[in-house]
């Protein structure tokens, strides 16, 4: 999984059908201090992120298709928690 | 997933079997300020829908073949949907 912030949102009107009703997030990637490390990645959110805050991103497509029980989805990228702290030993 | 521009389209009339009747377009993929980065690449239209200079988004690896009617193609970066918006937060 991958730290990262949630940075924006992306609209999407025609889409495959299992991504109908999903929410798209616009999230880019941070190093463990929080830091862009300047990629991103457009993931489906399973937990109420919000704007800013810092996520736990899964970017599996098996593990993504068992949180949503959704098998068969494209769906490969998944906000699967909300990040409260972070600290290096 | 990721933006992505649709550059071009692609025709091939011999293909491998699963790959009759998938639409292929050339897409450039974008960071997230819509500036190119990275080679261009050759996906499959999951929608049917998408068209030269539309902002898109595509998914790579297995998931992509996952986007198609059949499961078991051979498809590497699939399209899976033609972007309305993209909203940043203000300072990000």
């Amino acid at each position: 999984m991958k730290l990262a912030r949630v940075v924006g949102n992306v609209v999407s009107t025609v889409n495959s059908p299992a991504l109908d009703d999903r929410t798209l997030l616009l999230c880019d990637l941070l190093d463990p201090a929080g830091q862009p490390t300047g990629g991103y990645l457009i993931a489906v959110d399973a937990v109420g992120a919000g704007a800013g805050e810092m996520v736990l991103l899964l970017d599996e497509g098996n593990s993504a298709r068992q949180v949503l029980q959704a098998p068969g989805a494209p769906i490969r990228t998944l906000i699967v928690g909300i990040v409260d702290e972070v600290s290096e030993a | 997933m990721q933006l992505a521009r649709v550059t071009g389209t692609v025709v091939a009339s011999v293909k491998a079997p699963g790959l009759t009747g998938v639409k292929l377009l050339l897409v450039q993929p974008l960071d997230r300020h819509e500036r190119p980065v990275g080679d261009q690449v050759v996906a499959a239209d999951a929608i049917h829908m998408a068209g030269p200079g539309e902002l898109v988004y595509i998914v790579a690896a297995r998931e992509a073949a996952q986007a198609m009617p059949d499961t078991f193609v051979p498809v590497d970066h699939a399209i899976l949907g033609i972007v309305d918006a993209v909203t940043e937060l203000p300072g990000s």
